[in-house]
């Protein structure tokens, strides 16, 4: 008989160990997926996990690791001090949209003047524009006691449609022929977020660095982390300690809009370069299963966020050079997710093997 | 002597890390009144769960009237007549008496039948109870009638009782000794856990006293004294605090016409509270649990704002400040509930020191946090209250109730408050332990500091206050000085037993 026994502390080798564990397995039950899908599981695994870092073609996949991996990272790492603190946004995807929507409408607006405050002004909208979207489940929360999680989750789907009217009515490119979408911001030198497009290399990879050691900072050392953390293990004992829950709502919503909105920014100005009605691609929801496989811990969503983009490069190529579907990539993804909550009752938990209690 | 009712014989649990029995054996007969004594952590809890069906033992045996007695799940030792009256109720506030008392049936027969049965044996054993009435309006005293009554209707052959009387007036104890003894008359064994040592000379026929799992003597209530218990359950000689006579200063908090919404749907509102608390001086604050006691400390600490000028500290207006804007002008609090409100099960003892010591103890500047600092405080917290723990690395629900307990008071006397206010200070803390957290306070009094202790010990409140009160539906009563109050007395202030009445079928 298998027994799980409470720890009396939570174990500190298995709190690193388990993302590794979850890891594994994933490669492991992947392999078996792809060996029924009638796919040699080592070559499919290894074109995943490998082929982006270290094929020839490598130095074409590395750079779009660092694109795809940057906005995840950004945006989890905003998430990560509201979930810390049992506060549930899961409404990234639509703070991002409407980040991209301010910034890009403020770049757009200056068009085709050139200076170098134009970029910080936009970098100032994106934030502003996701710190706003995510104030109204925030508001909403703290004033009528409505459920954060329903509220940001229903606001995605009103940001798509506010995205569509964007690309088709008001941020459409005058001189597009009438095709939808605005005018590509990385052709505007003013308003662009690339710093080499070759490399790989734009702004939004230096925001999501300077984020992570912020978090760490703010998580490890300051006051503002421990109120964070104190109100999402006990919240009774975060009040006797002098946390006003309402404004920790309304901090972690606006941390986490306002870093989705950065991100938004940083991907309409340089790796997609135009507001489009299909601009997002669920950064903001991929993001939530990147601050989790990173225990909402910034270093970890930094490596988390690295994995992450590796799935989708490497599923990427396991799509054209295999020819495997889509689904399977995004099982895969799911898997690791799974595979992560779900190895995750060891940190708390010890397994024992042998005979239960006598009767 | 006849064959018992329950023997136990070599029972032995042993959990990781601690052996919480250890070849414990023991007889309880037909009808016999037996207290089971010991300090927290003595191993009360986990055997009493081993003949409830909860426990399983690692070895040893159980016999109920001459039969192999080895109950898989509570439900078998129910139906082999095992009833137990635990320390928390389990009710649900949202539902009427009958309804609760059905919740725990197997086949639970139609509600107006229950309602019958619940009038019939509230009328046979004195304990009066309405079946219609929803608990959550119900007082501790009637939550715990519900529960005997549920533990009535199976007709049980043993009953046994976790600490009853903590929630309960003299006079409800009165009362419940009453039935309890009918109840004894009438065949049914009571198995009777509790730490107040005069209740158990009172009502129990034999005794057995546990210590660190182990039976370490057996005695007869009646003809021991309660120091001599006491000396046996703790295993050294007890220490008594002392109140020293000391000068009474001026008035540093005073409350006047505190009154406040209840917090929650079965919180108590506060009424017109006003009273004035000087220097030096430890005013208790006795009440069945329930009458607004939480609620008191809430506004106290500053969890619950109220008007400003209800509250006055030291002739300011404080009734709106948030609680570290009072812990910076030197008032303290410790709630009751000690997981999760006064401290983090999940965070280390050095993070629970920060949770209140950071403004008193500048623990952090411009918000940063000085974690060497943090660290030394919670140590010097550890070594000043014999807080038995490896380290301040260790999370808080490592440590025993007792000890956690020690720590969480520890923090906020370390902190040298002008005003302190602490809600069951030493509930379910062990007998030494409870000694020394009381002397600590009195010595913090002698040193004029303002102590306010909640609790609903009276024994305790006896014997550290120089002024007593006490809370009754959210009203506070004129304190009146400790010293010459009669149990009587106490017992009037706390509201009576207004719908009480005794067993009146002749035992």
């Amino acid at each position: 008989m298998i027994m799980l026994e409470k720890r009396p502390q939570p174990s500190q080798a298995w709190t690193y160990a388990t993302p590794l564990l979850a890891v594994l397995l994933t490669m492991v039950c992947g392999g078996l997926l792809f060996a029924a899908l009638g796919q040699n599981p080592f070559i499919t695994i290894r074109t995943i996990f490998l082929d982006p870092l270290f094929s020839e073609f490598a130095w074409f996949y590395r750079p779009q690791l660092l694109i795809k991996g940057a906005p995840l990272v950004l945006i989890a790492i905003g998430l990560s001090f509201g979930f810390r603190a049992g506060i549930w946004n899961i409404g990234a995807e639509g703070q991002y949209i409407v980040g991209a929507i301010f910034g890009a409408a403020v770049g757009l607006a200056f068009y085709p003047y050139e200076s170098f405050i134009i970029f910080p002004l936009m970098v100032l909208a994106g934030a502003f524009g996701g710190f706003l979207w995510a104030m109204i489940p925030g508001f909403l929360r703290v004033k009528f006691g409505t459920n954060e999680i329903l509220v940001s989750l229903m606001l995605v789907y009103v940001a798509e449609q506010l995205l569509a009217s964007m690309a088709l009515g008001t941020l459409r490119n005058p001189e597009g022929m009438g095709f939808p979408g605005s005018r590509n911001l990385a052709q505007y030198p003013s308003a662009t977020s690339w710093i080499d497009q070759s490399a790989g290399m734009h702004w939004g990879i230096v925001a999501a660095f300077i984020a992570v050691i912020f978090a760490y900072v703010a998580l490890s050392r300051h006051i503002f982390g421990f109120n964070v953390r104190l109100s999402g293990q006990s919240p009774r004992a975060a009040r006797f300690a002098g946390v006003n829950p309402s404004k920790l709502i309304l901090i972690c919503m606006g941390i986490s809009g306002a870093l989705a909105g950065l991100a938004g920014l940083f991907e309409v100005s340089g790796p997609a370069g135009q507001i489009s009605i299909d601009f997002n691609v669920g950064y903001g929801f991929t993001a939530i299963i990147v601050a989790f496989l990173g225990r909402l811990h910034p270093v970890g969503i930094l490596l988390a966020g690295g994995l992450m983009a590796l799935t989708y490069i490497g599923g990427e190529i396991a799509q054209s050079n295999l020819g495997l579907p889509l689904a399977a990539i995004q099982l895969l993804q799911g898997m690791l997710l799974f595979f992560l909550l779900a190895v995750d009752v060891l940190t708390n938990y010890r397994v024992r093997f042998g005979k239960g209690g006598i009767v | 002597m006849t064959e018992p009712l329950l023997r136990l014989d070599g029972l032995t649990k042993a959990y990781p890390g601690v052996v919480a029995n250890k070849d414990v054996s023991f007889d309880i007969g037909v009808g016999e009144v037996h207290a089971l004594l010991g300090e927290n952590g003595a191993g009360k809890s986990t055997l009493v769960k081993t003949i409830y069906g909860l426990v399983k033992p690692d070895a040893g045996t159980m016999t109920l009237e001459g039969q192999l007695f080895q109950p898989a799940e509570p439900r078998a030792a129910r139906a082999a007549g095992v009833a137990m009256v635990f320390q928390h109720f389990s009710l649900f506030d949202a539902m009427n008496v009958a309804e609760n008392i059905a919740l725990g049936m197997e086949k639970p027969p139609p509600q107006a039948e229950i309602a019958a049965r619940v009038r019939h044996v509230s009328d046979q054993y004195g304990l009066p109870l309405d079946p219609t009435r929803i608990v959550g309006e119900l007082s501790a005293g009637e939550r715990q009638r519900v529960e005997i009554i549920r533990c009535l209707l199976q007709d049980p052959k043993l009953l046994i009782m976790d600490e009853p009387t903590s929630v309960l007036t003299p006079q409800e104890v009165a009362i419940l000794f009453e039935t309890l003894r009918k109840l004894s008359a009438e065949g049914t064994a009571i198995l009777y856990i509790s730490h107040k040592l005069e209740e158990i000379r009172a009502l129990c026929d034999n005794a057995t006293v546990l210590r660190l799992g182990q039976v370490v003597g057996t005695c007869d209530p009646r003809a021991t004294s309660a120091r001599d218990m006491a000396e046996l359950m703790v295993g050294t000689v007890l220490h008594v605090p002392e109140k020293a006579a000391r000068p009474v200063g001026e008035t540093v908090l005073e409350l006047s016409g505190l009154s406040a919404p209840a917090p929650h749907r079965f919180g108590t509102p506060l009424r017109e509270i006003s009273v004035a608390v000087r220097k030096g001086e430890v005013l208790g604050i006795g009440g069945v649990a329930g009458n607004g006691q939480d609620e008191l400390v809430l506004a106290l600490s500053g969890e619950m704002k109220s008007a400003p000028s209800m509250i006055t500290y030291k002739g300011d207006d404080i009734g709106h400040l948030p609680p570290n804007a009072r812990r910076k002008i030197g008032l303290l609090a410790a709630p009751e509930e000690r997981m999760g409100h006064a401290a983090a099960p999940d965070m280390s003892l050095t993070e629970n020191a920060i949770l209140t010591a950071m403004t008193r103890q500048d623990l952090t500047t411009n918000g940063f946090l000085h974690w060497g600092k943090a660290k030394e405080f919670a140590k010097s917290v550890i070594a000043a209250f014999d807080v038995r723990t490896p380290g301040p690395q260790n999370v808080a629900r490592s440590l025993s109730g007792g000890n956690l307990q020690k720590f969480v008071i520890g923090r906020e006397i370390m902190q040298a408050p002008e005003v302190l206010v602490v809600n069951q200070p030493t509930w379910g803390v062990d007998a030494s332990a409870a000694a020394a957290i009381r002397q600590a306070l009195l010595d913090l009094a002698a040193k004029g500091t303002a102590v306010i202790v909640i609790s609903q010990d009276l024994d305790e409140l006896m014997e550290i206050s120089d002024r007593f009160a006490a809370l009754n539906e959210g009203r506070l009563s004129q304190p009146r000085p400790a010293v010459g109050l009669t149990v009587d007395e106490i017992g009037l202030m706390l509201g009576g037993a207004h719908d009480m009445e005794v067993a009146h079928v002749d035992a």
